[in-house]
């Protein structure tokens, strides 16, 4: 199933300065799998995502995207950052910022494609009719909605979002689970969220950072069962919640029963390798 | 007699250089202002500015003693301005913590060696014509080479819009669109220190930075995006330097900080005029 691996980490370490961020950490995710990366703020998540993007190089241990080095695969990389250094005084129209997203190295045909193109991306995310004004005068939950569309005008194959839903009102991150929905398996996923209790249903893989303790610069995949319990009214999409008590090997997916990591309710307790129990 | 009169005179070749010189600058302090502004390296482009006058300085004193006799001041100027462009580029992409000590102790160290190598020049060199330009001094040679650079930036600043615009508005996600941003960013501070170099004959260092910033300051205000800024503040930088080197003659005045003082007085009125219609 090689060739069907999206990322790949193998016994991979990172250091900023002199904190330890991540140490021996493996795992990999298959192509058109949705994976929720959630830890605690801090505990290195960004930094996952940077180091899948390229933008950071591991001091040990390998990272593979589709199979190659990770900047090799860059434009088929969609990005959606957890916050901008934004300058406000910054003049630019959201046709300008979704034209970026079309970029290519040091081309400049995403000048040349028609307004009507980037209208459709806007479009995915219910926002066209923003095309014309100035990226500064939108809402904190419209511009999110902007970058979104942004990562997604280059159809990517590897869609990264970094806490996608910060600042988000109800109705845009109804929105974005909706896009992210229609998008599931056509395009491998990975969402970074803090929300280390419950994360979007539309999880295949649930990846924990720093949680386990004696080895807590380390990622975890865990299992999941439907939150049943929680109030659909009160989240702005289905949920799952995760059983950071069960931990299962990075080759669950690949196991001959065909255990996804989403563990039914009633025994999801004895249904991963239950190392774990820490939590 | 009047500054019209004036520009219209044959027996007065001076105040037509010193027409096309405002004419040709303000190009260059509309685009390059406008990246600078928005890339928000102004403090560095101050920087490198102040620098020049230790290469002036030493200019002069190898002139003055014959160690370098005929060593015109520009080349002295080109060199300090290339240096200090060439460690400020060093330390902001690999010690970015130090970028602001390096940058203030460039600005001090360039502004003492030239204080001192002018002390130390033989016959009578006046600093302040340096620090605050004269407009009137300016040659047909700095005539032409002010539009070779013109056309130089404003065909980068054509062929590499997007890349520009999307590693000032978003570095990151640049990087993620295959821009080499740190290349933008190194031709950026040499384009910078070599116009600094020209432009300081007309305004004078001090003053360089204040129409590299203070039109584009302005275009900042109405502009929708970088296209329009860099189109506003050449029109706004050329109002701003015929008005003001018009009223330097009329009054007897020193041309640069006249021109200065009219950008300034400008901005501060759209600004408040700005402030007011929001409050």
């Amino acid at each position: 199933m090689n060739h069907n691996v999206a990322i790949r980490f193998t016994d991979v370490g990172f250091s900023h300065r002199e904190a330890v961020v991540l140490e021996h950490a493996s795992f990999h995710v298959h192509a058109g799998e949705f994976v929720t990366l959630v830890g605690p703020n801090g505990a290195g998540k960004t930094t996952i995502l940077r180091l899948i993007m390229g933008l950071a190089n591991p001091a040990y241990g390998s990272i593979e995207v589709f199979g190659a080095i990770p900047r090799s695969v860059i434009m088929e990389i969609g990005y959606v950052p957890q916050y901008m250094n934004y300058d406000q005084a910054f003049p630019i129209s959201v046709e300008e910022v979704i034209r970026m997203g079309m970029l290519r190295g040091a081309g400049r045909d995403n000048m040349k494609v028609p307004v009507s193109e980037i209208e459709a991306a806007l479009g995915k995310v219910g926002i066209a009719d923003l095309v014309n004004r100035p990226y500064a005068a939108l809402s904190g939950g419209q511009r999110r909605r902007v970058l979104v569309a942004r990562a997604l005008a280059g159809n990517p194959r590897l869609l990264i979002l970094d806490e996608p839903t910060a600042n988000m009102d109800k109705g845009s991150e109804q929105m974005l689970f909706s896009v992210l929905g229609e998008l599931k398996g056509k395009a491998t996923i990975m969402m970074a969220t803090h929300d280390t209790g419950f994360v979007s249903a539309l999880s295949d893989v649930v990846l924990c950072v720093g949680e386990r303790e004696g080895e807590e610069h380390g990622i975890v995949r865990h299992a999941s069962i439907p939150a049943d319990h929680v109030s659909p009214n009160a989240h702005a999409e289905p949920l799952i919640r995760v059983l950071h008590d069960t931990e299962l090997p990075d080759n669950a997916c690949c196991c001959d029963d065909g255990f996804s990591g989403k563990a039914p309710a009633a025994d999801a307790g004895a249904a991963g390798s239950a190392k774990g129990g820490q939590q | 007699m009047s500054f019209f009169a004036a520009l219209f005179d044959p027996s007065m070749p001076f105040v037509r250089n010193a027409f096309m010189a405002s004419l040709l600058s303000s190009l260059l302090f509309g685009v390059l202002g406008s990246v600078v502004t928005v890339k928000r390296i102004a403090g560095l482009a101050g920087s490198i500015s102040h620098a020049v006058l230790g290469g002036i300085g030493l200019a002069l004193f190898l002139d003055a003693r014959n160690i370098i006799p005929g060593l015109p001041p520009i080349v002295g100027a080109l060199v300090f301005a290339i240096l200090a462009a060439a460690l400020i580029g060093v330390v902001s992409l690999k010690a970015k913590q130090r970028e602001d000590t390096v940058i203030n102790a460039i600005w001090a160290i360039g502004m003492s060696i030239g204080i001192i190598f002018i002390a130390k020049t033989p016959g009578y060199a006046d600093p302040m014509s340096y620090l605050f330009g004269n407009i009137l001094l300016v040659t047909s040679g700095d005539l032409y080479m002010l539009a070779a650079l013109d056309v130089i930036v404003v065909i980068l600043a054509w062929r590499f819009y997007p890349q520009i615009e999307a590693s000032a508005f978003d570095e990151e996600f640049a990087k993620t669109r295959g821009v080499k941003t740190d290349v933008v960013f190194l031709v950026l501070l040499a384009i910078t220190a070599v116009s600094v170099v020209l432009l300081q004959t007309f305004v004078g260092i001090v003053m360089v930075i204040a129409m590299l910033t203070l039109p584009t300051g302005i275009a900042g205000y109405f502009a929708k995006n970088l296209r329009g800024m860099m189109l506003l503040s050449t029109i706004f930088s050329f109002v701003f330097s015929f008005v003001g080197l018009s009223l330097s003659w009329q009054l007897d005045l020193p041309s640069g900080a006249v021109v200065v003082l009219v950008a300034g007085v400008a901005f501060l009125a759209v600004s408040g005029a700005k402030i007011k219609h929001r409050a």
